[in-house]
């Protein structure tokens, strides 16, 4: 026997468990996603189009990108630094450090939101003190925003720690003994080469910045064409029974996320193929 | 501060050693520590006797039994399949094999409240599945049992991603040995294949349970939500925050914290061991 057929299974089992996989898989993944689609458009394009162009609706969407465009940029640089000071140096409690960055991840979204609000609520630590000043966090814009970093504090700086840990410190240091600048080192050397890791780690921040449920939930209050984002929208909707308006604003959502896993695809066959590349080059 | 930071790591050339550290601690204790922090400081105003009364009231332990024993059972269910996933993915080749890849990556993809309300739509006795099972007495949408169906979902990816790099590494020459040496293709999966992926299969389990427990938006749609019944851990937060009950909602997020960064230092700890020992076996 050959080494290929030792590993190659009879064609029974490999049918039996290819079935088995596919339907697992087509039942609790695929039936959802294509639900969405045929809910959405199950009275017709005109009642989909009536409620995607809803003001509360075009609303929700115009705070979701908000959100999005303060969160993602913010939560990138500092995913940036954190991947740069824990792949470019060995220090003590580096792996403390890697592990502390993974909280937000195993925090339950509503325990995000609460932390908030026990700092920044009316009975909060700081509550007194921002009704003083006028300022308003929970309820508000700024709580969804800081319950959004939260949860997405740790997407960038998981995507590019194995990549610039694989990549090493030789081109950097070749760089700055070449005569590079700090800056000049990290915007052409560093950046040319995380660049598409760094795209996916963006996109996938993105993802759940736009979608986030829980966290902001605690904090938004449910104001109606002010502190609701699409997700929240589509469970105020859901819960008043107008369905088709609810599988509506979450198909959005739905294209969002197959966007994302399609863009995903596309940067993971570009990074093997940068990674064969390197390869051969050396 | 560059004066004793050096003391703490290796010498390098790379620079901005400082101000990098100095802005990510900044920025995580900002964010994450220190809103943590005032969590755990507002539980122990509480005191350790009204922390544990808070805790211990009936419809707190129904719902922390409720979400702990669910998403244990969940986790279970997806290491089963995400390993039979995993292997069919690495091993076989079949039609749009690429798709059903992406496919995998859905829960992680889709906002949890788009999955919520769709899982009900199919569960409830009037969607597809729900009235196919309706005539047969069985109630999925509404019970805890339409709890597992979500925690199911959310965690399916993380026992897949976690299986499949060891799977692809698998040497072809141990199993050969194992062929030559007289296990059947059972045994060789048994003593040989398994034994190898079981850290990993620990981790994604680990993951998927995390993921469940402290789960929110794909649940509470489907749950029913009903007191002692259908009512997991992270709601009654939520209830109990709506009903002003900040004492209340603080000391149960408190437990479940602890549950969850106590996986994490085992997640991340079993990590660094099987890295060590990886270490140890090629020197």
């Amino acid at each position: 026997m050959t080494l290929r057929s030792v590993r190659r299974d009879p064609l029974a089992v490999r049918v039996a468990l290819i079935g088995a996989a596919l339907f697992f898989l087509a039942l609790f993944i695929g039936l959802p996603l294509i639900t969405v689609f045929i809910q959405a458009f199950a009275k017709g394009w005109s009642a989909y189009r009536g409620a995607i162009t809803d003001p509360i609706s075009l609303a929700a969407v115009r705070l979701t990108l908000l959100t999005a465009a303060i969160a993602v940029p913010i939560n990138t640089i500092f995913g940036i630094m954190a991947a740069w000071v824990i792949t470019k140096f060995r220090f003590h409690g580096r792996s403390l450090l890697i592990t502390l960055i993974d909280i937000p991840f195993s925090v339950s979204p509503v325990i995000a939101g609460l932390i908030y609000v026990l700092l920044f609520g009316l009975q909060g630590w700081l509550g007194p003190w921002l009704k003083e000043h006028d300022i308003k966090v929970i309820f508000a814009v700024p709580g969804i925003v800081l319950a959004t970093m939260f949860v997405t504090f740790p997407f960038v700086a998981r995507e590019l720690i194995p990549l610039m840990e694989e990549q090493g410190t030789e081109d950097e240091e070749a760089a700055l003994s070449l005569g590079a600048s700090p800056l000049q080192t990290f915007f052409r050397v560093t950046l040319p080469n995380i660049r598409w890791g760094l795209l996916y780690g963006v996109l996938l921040c993105n993802a759940r910045a736009m979608g986030e449920f829980g966290a902001v939930s605690v904090v938004s209050g449910h104001i109606r064409g002010h502190t609701n984002t699409m997700p929240l929208h589509v469970e105020i909707l859901y819960n008043e029974y107008d369905f088709t308006a609810a599988f509506a604003v979450a198909s959005l959502l739905a294209m969002l996320a197959l966007l994302t896993l399609a863009a995903q695809s596309l940067l993971e066959w570009k990074l093997a193929r940068g990674r064969h590349r390197t390869v051969h080059e050396h | 501060m560059s004066l004793f930071l050096p003391s703490l790591r290796k010498p390098s050339v790379i620079p901005g050693f400082g101000l990098t550290l100095g802005l990510t601690l900044s920025w995580l204790g900002l964010l994450v520590l220190l809103p943590l922090a005032a969590l755990i400081l507002k539980a122990a105003n509480l005191g350790l006797m009204g922390f544990l009364a808070s805790v211990t009231t009936p419809r707190v332990l129904a719902a922390l039994r409720l979400s702990f024993g669910l998403s244990l059972l969940a986790a279970a269910i997806n290491t089963v399949f995400g390993l039979l996933i995993a292997w069919v993915l690495v091993r076989y080749d079949f039609p749009f094999r690429r798709f059903v890849e992406a496919l995998v990556d859905i829960p992680f993809a889709l906002p949890t409240a788009v999955a919520g309300i769709a899982l009900t739509a199919i569960y409830a006795p009037n969607g597809i599945i729900g009235s196919l099972l309706a005539p047969m007495g069985i109630k999925i949408a509404f019970t805890p049992l339409g709890i597992l169906i979500a925690l199911i979902f959310i965690g399916i990816p993380f026992v897949v991603r976690a299986v499949e790099p060891v799977l692809a590494d698998l040497d072809a020459d141990v199993e050969e040995a194992a062929h030559c040496l007289g296990a059947t293709a059972l045994q060789t999966f048994q003593r040989v294949i398994l034994p190898t992926a079981f850290p990993a299969l620990t981790t994604g389990f680990a993951l998927a349970f995390a993921r469940a427990v402290g789960e929110y938006g794909s649940v509470i749609f489907i749950a029913g939500n009903l007191p002692m019944v259908s009512e997991i851990a992270p709601l009654l937060i939520v209830v109990k925050l709506e009903e002003f009950e900040y004492e209340q909602a603080t000391a149960i997020a408190v437990v479940m914290l602890f549950v969850s960064l106590l996986i994490l230092f085992g997640i991340n700890s079993m990590q660094a061991w099987s890295r060590w020992r990886f270490l140890r076996a090629e020197a």
